[in-house]
């Protein structure tokens, strides 16, 4: 018995650990092997600059070195701050932004104390003390505790009882960001638009104004300076940031100062100096950040308006205490932004170990390059002209949002600032970083003037250009990685993490590696392929199915698979893939479908699923609505909602209890958890409504009937509307239909308003509803045939171009039309409605729970 | 020595499938590959709840239904970074039934 558990213990250990040490040697004897041998390393402050310099301190052997024990006051790894704004806007998941792991922390053996924070330090004993209790002494001390927002005083941002009002936040960590999302997701009133004020109208308000916006959210700026973004740039940059920042919907009062927050007990609205009241329900206080000083300052450092150190970043006067990142202050700067701290890293890592004792920080030139609120904005040295002599370069479109300033001094580049186009910002940064000599034609520093000036650009720019701001990226890190045999661009990003900041260098990356590999630059291979486990794309994996006249999925990773190794992540896209092509002579393996296809219902977040029983067209009946309400009153259903599919779903039913409720119910299955044709919304169209052309009903149930269950690579939801007003949404539908006036029915494709939002191509207008069927069902089939797996209409038709598709579809210029109808029928034909496996289970245990132990549902009881 | 569970037959799980089971107070997920050995971890996800049983396989990975992070089906081990399944030692004897073993604690 003790073998088992030892055995199992060691199994469920992280594989990783393995190999950083023997397996049979617990960590506790690596150590005592050599006692007093490394020294002690202690780092207070988990963010991006603290995780940094360790990098740098372990890629030149800080491991043998020294033991390393971090402390950070948030509970995480580090995770790329930047990256918080695509949080809020959803673009990013919380989970994609870490940068360093729980395990990097265990692979590199450092000791994290997440969620701690340090209070003071003892520089005469060379003691930190923590505020859970942790006493611990270092040999030598880095400070990297960054900033915190900066609250500027205002009226009733705090509750009687002193914490801050509900409603209020400020934008700096990921919790920050967790709780806005919170906020601005679940806490929806009843009735009206959720309405935000951000006050701070820089770099980080923008961003949190775009992304509260994208959740909808009606935004006010409040800004206390003259223009936006007045840190970065002069006053006619930011009118035009202004205009493009106002053209997204969002409202900016410049000039104009908070005076309060107010609100009861959680925010109503803002009170501004000299302006009429703002009503909202939630603020955001963006107005600047304040270097996090205070364990500093407790413990007797030198302190200004930041830690100051020396060109070493060493703190002054103490001789094994470093500090680095936003918290320091370093020749009268302090900096806000990442790229500095790259280079203090460097340098403060060639001193803790000893591997370059002359290398030294002289300050960094500021260029930023940003894309804020999806503006892109590069600005440099001087905001405009300051002496008599010197030369202004002015260019300014505001229609197009673009905006550019250059200031020369003595023939060099002494500021510059370009909004709404970046072309050639690499460039200018360069010559700003070097004084280079400028080209007497002053309009080509702003304009590429015909020639490939592009390439020449990349060609120009010296090893040590900085390409990717972010993640501090020099143009010969990216030229080293392709040189070492990594020539796509993919790979080359992965490789160096350039391009996974802001995103604004992507171009920029892109060209680099493409000149680096000069000219064989590799489409990444994988990109191509149909599913990632087979190394084909789709259609030489169709091809190579049809003809090995492989029939089901498992086949296909024996024939075509490297190793012949299955892949689980392949199998649901094969599944699909050979239904289609195959329809009744698919052998249909179970194990290959996702769990929605092999139960016919939606999981749900706690095991249970979803029921949603067809109803054609949005359609239902008396006798309808009397079973579902039967069936969810005897099964106990905890939530029965509307789909915006116009159907009815039954929410949080168990596994086990599937069967029993689709005999209950007795309707087929409505497909609303397939990567397959889902639904046809209609309006009710010209036999009820006043304005109808065209019977809209009728023929979306029709539409329905014929396609009922076919899959796809990726879901199919369908419109049909009864006239121009398109009460069904038909533009924004993967295939929508609207009746015109004179009979006539136009047919739109490839639009979206889901996660995109995209409207439909005209694809054709044509006079008779069966028409419209025949066009619909040989379009679909084209995208059957012809997507990338996952790849919805919005992205298909515009990959393709509706010019082509009309072409094979319509017009039938590929004389493939009839092979498309032949195999859209033999789909159609195999169909079977899937809930009548609930007579006898296709496979052992098909209904069985999966969570044995625990009672479901799980999910609230409405 | 601990004699090990008898789960039952396996052919209560269909090839390249899991079903789970409550043990001892625990939930097992135990899964047959495509060529016929098993594999058990346990059936909860660590990331958020999702029943690991539902996954979908292969011979080396088992993918959550709920957010997809992948764990070794030997180990229990994350290869998308979320924390460690359980995992248990599990056997067919000759009657072809499923033995499990779950450590003492
Ligand atoms: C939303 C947002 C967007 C941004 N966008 C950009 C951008 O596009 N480009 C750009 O260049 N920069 C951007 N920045 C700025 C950039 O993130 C910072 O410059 C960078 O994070 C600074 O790194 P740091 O390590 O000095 O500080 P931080 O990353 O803040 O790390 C400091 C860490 O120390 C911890 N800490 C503090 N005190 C203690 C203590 N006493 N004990 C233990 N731990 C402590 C803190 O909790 C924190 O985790 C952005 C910042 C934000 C908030
Ligand atoms: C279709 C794909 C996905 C969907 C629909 C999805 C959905 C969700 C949902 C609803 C949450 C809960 C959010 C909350 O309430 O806090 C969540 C959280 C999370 N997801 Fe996913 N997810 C998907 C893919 C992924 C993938 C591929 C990963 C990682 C490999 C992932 C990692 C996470 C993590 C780490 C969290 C937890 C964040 C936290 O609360 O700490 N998700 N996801
Ligand atoms: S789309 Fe036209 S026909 Fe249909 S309900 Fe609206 S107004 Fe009536
Ligand atoms: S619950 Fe398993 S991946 Fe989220």
């Amino acid at each position: 018995m003790t073998t088992v558990a030892d055995e199992n213990k060691r199994k469920t250990q992280p594989k990783t650990q393995a190999i950083t040490r023997p397996k049979t040697q617990p960590r506790h004897q690596a150590r005592q092997a050599k006692p007093a041998a490394r020294r002690r390393l202690v780092v207070i402050g988990n963010g991006m600059a603290g995780a940094r310099a360790v990098e740098e301190i372990l890629a030149r052997g800080g491991a043998e070195q020294f033991s390393i024990t971090m402390f950070g006051d948030e509970p995480y790894g580090n995770y790329n701050r930047i990256m918080l704004s695509h949080v809020l806007s959803g673009e990013e998941s919380d989970a994609d932004i870490f940068l360093n792991s729980l395990h990097w922390y265990q692979d590199n053996n450092i000791t994290l104390h997440a969620g701690v924070r340090v209070e003071r330090i003892d520089r005469f004993t060379k003691y930190v003390f923590a505020n859970n209790g942790h006493v611990v002494p270092y040999d030598v001390l880095i400070i990297a505790t960054g900033s915190q927002s900066f609250i500027p005083p205002m009226d009733g941002l705090y509750t009687p009882s002193g914490s801050i009002k509900p409603g209020v936040f400020t934008f700096r960590t990921i919790d920050d960001t967790r709780n806005m999302v919170q906020h601005a997701q679940q806490d929806r009133p009843p009735e009206g638009e959720r309405s935000a004020v951000v006050i701070g109208g820089g770099l980080l308000g923008l961003e949190a104004a775009r992304g509260l916006q994208s959740h909808g959210i009606d935004v006010d700026v409040v800004h206390s300076g003259g223009h936006l973004m007045n840190a970065q740039m002069g006053p006619d940059g930011g009118a035009i940031l202004r205009r493009s920042v106002e053209a997204l919907g969002i409202r900016v009062h410049t000039g104009s100062r908070t005076t309060a927050v107010l609100g009861a007990d959680k925010v109503t609205g803002v009170r501004l100096r000299d302006r009429p009241d703002i009503d909202c329900d939630m603020v955001v206080v963006a107005a600047g950040i304040r270097p996090n000083v205070d364990v500093a300052v407790l413990s007797g450092l030198h302190v200004e308006r930041a830690i100051v150190v020396d060109d070493q970043l060493r703190v002054v006067d103490e001789d094994d205490i470093y500090a680095v990142g936003e918290c320091v202050q370093h020749r009268g700067e302090v900096y806000g932004l990442v790229a500095p701290l790259w280079e203090q890293a460097v340098v403060l890592a060639n001193h803790v170990t000893g591997a370059d004792s002359t290398s030294a920080y002289l300050g960094s030139r500021i260029a930023t390059k940003l894309k804020v609120a999806g503006v892109e904005v590069a600005s440099m040295g001087l905001q405009g002209p300051e002496r008599e002599t010197d030369e202004h370069i002015l260019f300014s479109e505001p229609s197009r949002g673009v905006f550019k300033s250059i200031v020369i001094r003595d023939n060099k580049m002494v500021g510059a600032t370009l909004l709404g186009d970046s072309r050639k910002v690499a460039y200018l940064t360069q010559a700003f970083d070097k004084g280079l000599p400028l080209p007497e034609e002053r309009i080509s520093l702003m304009f590429d003037l015909g020639g490939p000036a592009e390439e020449q650009g990349v060609a120009e720019l010296d090893d040590d250009a900085q390409v990717c701001n972010c993640n501090g990226v020099s143009k010969k890190s990216l030229v080293d990685v392709v040189k070492g045999g990594c020539n796509t661009v993919a790979g080359a990003m992965d490789a160096t993490r350039a391009g996974k900041g802001c995103g604004s260098c992507k171009l920029l990356v892109k060209q680099v590696v493409e000149w680096a590999a000069d000219g064989a630059v590799e489409e990444d291979p994988a990109a191509s392929y149909y599913v990632p486990g087979i190394p084909l794309d789709k259609p030489s994996l169709m091809a190579a199915i049809r003809k090995q006249g492989l029939r089901s999925v498992s086949s296909v990773f024996a024939a075509l698979a490297p190793g012949s190794a299955e892949d689980a992540k392949s199998k649901m896209g094969l599944a699909s893939l050979m239904k289609m092509m195959l329809a009744d002579q698919y052998i249909d393996e179970r194990d290959a479908r996702f769990i929605n296809d092999r139960v016919h219902a939606n999981i749900q977040r706690d095991g249970t699923f979803s029921v949603v029983p067809q109803m054609k067209g949005g359609v239902t009946s008396v006798q309808q609505l009397r079973r579902i309400a039967d069936v969810a009153e005897k099964h106990n259903i905890p939530l029965i909602k509307l789909t915006g599919g116009q159907r009815i779903d039954l929410l949080g039913v168990p596994k086990e209890d599937l069967p029993q409720v689709w005999a209950d119910l007795d309707m087929p299955s409505g497909y609303a958890y397939g990567k397959s044709f889902r639904t046809v919304k209609t309006c009710v169209g010209k036999d009820f409504c006043r304005y109808g052309t065209g019977d809209s009903t009728k023929l979306g149930i029709e539409i329905e009937s014929r396609f009922q269950g076919i899959e796809a690579p990726a879901k199919l939801k369908l419109a049909v509307s009864g006239c121009p007003r398109n009460c069904a949404e038909s533009l924004v539908k993967d295939v929508g239909v609207v009746a015109v006036e004179g009979g006539r029915w136009e047919l739109y494709v490839g639009g979206a308003a889901g996660a995109h939002i995209r409207k439909g191509d005209l694809l054709a207008t044509v006079d008779d509803p069966e028409e419209v069927k025949v066009l619909t069902g040989r379009f679909m089939q084209y995208y059957r045939e012809n997507a990338n797996w996952l790849e919805r209409t919005y992205a298909f038709v515009p990959r393709v171009g509706i010019d082509r598709i009309r072409a094979v579809v319509v017009d039938d210029t590929e004389g493939i039309a009839a092979d498309l109808d032949a195999a859209m029928q033999a789909s159609v034909d195999s169909y079977v409605d899937p809930w009548t496996e609930r007579d006898g289970p296709l496979t052992p245990g098909q209904f069985r729970t999966s969570l044995p132990l625990t009672a479901l549902p799980q999910v609230p009881v409405r | 020595m601990n004699a090990g569970h008898n789960l039952g037959p396996v052919d209560q799980i269909p090839f390249g499938e899991g079903r789970a089971f409550g043990v001892a107070g625990e939930q097992v997920a135990v899964f047959r590959l495509r060529d016929g050995s098993l594999r058990a971890l346990s059936a909860v996800c660590p990331h958020k709840g999702g029943p690991i049983a539902d996954g979908t396989i292969d011979q080396e990975l088992v993918l959550c239904p709920l957010h997809q992070h992948a764990f070794r089906l030997d180990t229990g081990c994350s290869t998308t970074g979320a924390e460690p399944l359980g995992s248990y030692d599990v056997q067919m004897d000759n009657h072809q039934n499923i033995i499990l073993r779950i450590a003492a604690r």
